[in-house]
């Protein structure tokens, strides 16, 4: 590893020191890793844990200084109904929209792995949710949930399911919000956790397929104990990202319902948006952001934990 | 066997359209909605699939001249090209180096950096509204440029490790036997070998910074300098005047052109993840 490599090197060179300084492999990593360690120090790290400061302190926006107040924030911050709501809500859409993705994913990666004609073009529309920016996704059906020209509104108007003309309250009524939301972070989820899907799929030796058919296993039965067993820690990297995106995610409710009607919709992320920023209480905001960390937290060590069996292999 | 097989065949185009439409329809009642005339579209009792009067260009003229779309487009162009320098700036060194250089404890390094791509903006966004506040870049482009880089230099870092450690070391050491230097070796070497990776990078950056919402609208207040992603949402419906053929439109017209640049590099992607390329 750290063999000297100078002699090899030193031909037109203008600084011999410098250049013999770098060419020793246990200086020149360190340097070439330096800028990143710092910018991200800096930038990831500090702000870290100047959440946790905030949240023990009286910070807002208003005012350069911060005094610490002990656990006086958590305790207004757990005693807030709108937080428990929020809270509740952020575990609730997670859970929901990832069993959602989960059912849906493992089906579109499956009929994805096969060879077809025109795979390209639905390629590009499955995978639509998860490329377009959440913020113009969220617009888009804000628009398609629309209470009055919602094309849903007309279809069940047809099928007199409701009186034709009438509102819908796709995100004015508590139920009909709440699902809406669920079903926006499912769909701009599933393709992602597909695609990971498939190249699960792919990896999967054919051998094994071919040789339990051989051994008399029928389909289902080669899907429950070949396929899926094999596939689930893959599985669990996608639904894993999943979980980080849904469950830190403030965009689609910042659009699509303000949190509403009422709180009905609040999550954690935005309930620290509009009480931080909006509000500037970066205390109470930041003592909020802080009870999305431990779950955070769990997704980091399980997907460690996986790249160390990973790097078993 | 043959009516099986077509039974399959079959199936799978009713399941692949089935989710074609699910997940492509609010893209296409998008579009379809941006050509409407306004008393086409506001008329409750008009079938919403049709155009009951003649589509019209209008409302896609009115986002281009007289909304600040240009603006939002040429903002986030512009933040975009500078991350994407600073993104390449720090995570090629370091990918080189921990791929190449640093051996055992590289490799846990890889991971952490890993880790950090996890940490979501709507964690991070108070401490940091407050620290782009002291170095007095509130409400200006300079702001994102600062940060960007927090969601796209960790991850392009562990893509390129992975580029990296697939190129033989041979090629670089037998450079350095011809009498180059480390650094002269790469440049010659490695890199042109890794350019595939380099450009994974470039418009993975551009795609990461194009996305983001939470430090757009956070950071930034006055609408010249706002971001496509927030721009279009937040300032384009300020008041209760919505305008939705533009908005529509917007959100096509970027959304088409970001799957495309996915769809580029998707594969790589894919395999970064699937293949244990997780463990750095």
């Amino acid at each position: 590893m750290s063999e000297p490599v100078a002699h090899r090197t030193v031909v037109f060179d203008e600084s011999p020191r410098v250049h013999h300084l770098l060419d020793r492999e246990n200086v020149l990593g360190p340097v070439m890793l330096a800028p990143l360690l710092v910018y991200l120090v800096a930038l990831v790290g500090v702000p870290l844990v100047l959440v946790f400061v905030y949240a023990f302190s009286d910070a807002s926006t208003g005012s350069p200084t911060y005094s610490f107040v002990g656990l006086s924030t958590f305790q207004r911050t757990i005693a807030d109904e709108t937080f428990r709501t929020a809270l509740r809500n952020t575990i609730v859409f997670t859970i929901l929209s990832q069993v959602v993705v989960i059912v849906l994913a493992t089906i579109l990666g499956f009929v994805m792995t096969a060879n077809f004609r025109g795979k390209w073009i639905v390629r590009f529309l499955v995978l639509l949710p998860w490329t377009t920016p959440i913020a113009l996704s969220a617009l888009a059906w804000l628009w398609m949930l629309d209470s009055l020209f919602s094309p849903f509104n007309w279809i069940l108007g047809q099928l007199h399911v409701v009186a034709e003309g009438t509102p819908v309250a796709w995100l004015g009524e508590n139920t009909l919000a709440v699902g809406s939301v669920v079903a926006l972070q499912a769909w701009r989820t599933m393709p992602l956790a597909a695609v990971i899907l498939m190249a699960g799929l792919t990896s999967i030796p054919p051998e094994l397929n071919e040789q339990a058919a051989i051994d008399g296993a029928g389909f289902w039965r080669r899907l429950f104990d070949i396929t899926f067993p094999l596939l689930t820690p893959i599985m669990m990297v996608a639904i894993l990202f999943g979980i980080v995106a849904t469950f830190t995610d403030m965009a689609a409710v910042y659009i699509l319902t303000h949190g509403g009607p009422g709180d009905a919709t609040q999550v954690l992320a935005s309930w620290s948006f509009y009480t931080g920023i909006e509000s500037g209480s970066l205390a109470d905001g930041a003592a909020i952001g802080v009870f999305m960390f431990p779950v955070l937290l769990g997704v980091c060590l399980l997907m460690l934990r996986r790249a160390r069996r990973a790097e078993v292999l | 066997m043959v009516a099986r097989a077509q039974a399959v065949t079959a199936a799978r185009w009713v399941v692949l359209v089935f989710f074609a439409l699910l997940c492509a329809f609010p893209f296409a009642w998008a579009t379809f909605t941006s050509f409407k005339a306004d008393a086409d579209l506001y008329t409750v009792g008009h079938v919403p699939f049709l155009y009951n009067l003649p589509p019209t260009f209008d409302h896609v003229r009115v986002l281009f001249q007289e909304t600040e779309f240009l603006t939002f487009v040429r903002n986030s162009f512009e933040i975009g090209v500078i991350v994407v320098a600073i993104t390449l700036a720090t995570a090629v060194p370091a990918a080189y180096a921990i791929a190449r250089l640093t051996g055992e404890w590289g490799g846990r390094l890889a991971m952490a950096v890993f880790v950090i791509y996890l940490v979501p903006p709507t964690l991070l966004f108070l401490p940091l509204s407050r620290i782009v506040a002291e170095l007095g870049l509130q409400d200006s482009i300079w702001a994102l440029v600062l940060v960007y880089p927090t969601l796209t230099a960790p991850f392009s870092t562990w893509l390129l490790v992975g580029f990296f450690r697939s190129i033989p070391r041979d090629i670089e050491e037998q450079a350095m036997v011809d009498g180059y230097s480390r650094a002269g070796a790469v440049v010659r070497t490695v890199l042109p070998l890794a350019l595939p990776g380099l450009l994974t990078v470039v418009i993975f950056t551009f795609a990461l910074t194009t996305n983001d919402f939470v430090y757009a609208v956070a950071f930034i207040s006055s609408s010249s300098n706002m971001t496509i992603s927030a721009g279009v949402p937040v300032e384009l419906i300020r008041g209760d005047v919505f305008f939705w053929q533009s908005l529509m439109a917007a959100t096509v017209l970027v959304a088409i052109p970001v799957a495309l640049a996915y769809n580029f590099f998707l594969d790589r992607f894919v395999q970064g993840l699937a293949l244990g390329g997780v463990k750095g």
